[in-house]
């Protein structure tokens, strides 16, 4: 099930022990990101790539504006 | 994009999925910390003195007056409990009846830039405009300061 959230959502799962995911193609990230964010492109997201997260805790994902 | 993303670790079987739609532009926005090769370039917030007369829309005009006296601007921000800008206090509604409200004589609605809105292209807008000064807020429509345009830098 997933979940929309906006700032203050956010905040609070990154003060607790969130996963946040930026999924913007790798030169978008390296440019800028949030901190502590790890990038894993849609374009290569799969069952291997996402093998790095940790199923037993929440996972954010984000890109430039939702779209 | 994130949506697609986060129904595919939907489907690969994580449970605790959630998507920040708003996404980079609105972390940007509101002037937060981030990383990466351009993480040192400077931002409008960077230039901003934080420090700024506010006041609530019941507050006495009579209130508000000495400390906009003592503050470099001469003018004063109102705002919500959470910070939300509703307004402006000029100096002629600070010098106005003492006793009529904030709310009274407000100036509704300023203008604000985002706190990531490029130094140099702030100050061209601003020249262009005949602008000392912009106020910053962030994307909920927090007061987060003002930049006056004589500290910012003229190139990138």
């Amino acid at each position: 099930m997933v979940q929309q959230v906006t700032y203050p959502r956010l905040r609070a799962l990154l003060d607790g022990d969130a996963q946040l995911v930026e999924v913007l193609p790798e030169a978008e990230y390296a440019e800028e990101h949030l901190p502590g964010a790890i990038n894993i492109p849609l374009k290569t997201l799969d069952a291997a790539s996402a093998a790095q997260l940790d199923k037993t805790k929440a996972v954010v994902v984000y890109c430039w504006d939702g779209l | 994009m994130s949506p697609r993303a986060a129904c595919r670790l939907d489907t690969l079987g994580f449970e605790h999925v959630y998507d920040y739609m708003p996404g980079k532009v609105d972390w940007l926005a509101r002037g937060l910390s981030r990383e990466g090769e351009k993480a040192t370039e400077p931002r409008a917030v960077d230039f901003a003195d934080r420090d700024v007369v506010t006041c609530h829309l019941g507050d006495r005009i009579g209130s508000i007056r000495a400390r906009v006296e003592a503050s470099p601007y001469g003018f004063a921000f109102v705002t919500t409990d959470g910070g939300i800008l509703l307004g402006r206090l000029r100096k002629a509604a600070v010098d106005a009846d003492p006793d009529v409200t904030a709310e009274a004589v407000l100036e509704p609605g300023p203008s604000t830039v985002r706190a990531d809105t490029s130094p140099a292209r702030l100050r061209e807008r601003l020249e262009r405009s005949g602008l000392k000064t912009a106020v910053i807020s962030d994307p909920d429509g927090r007061l987060l300061g003002i930049v006056r345009r004589a500290d910012l830098p003229t190139d990138e």
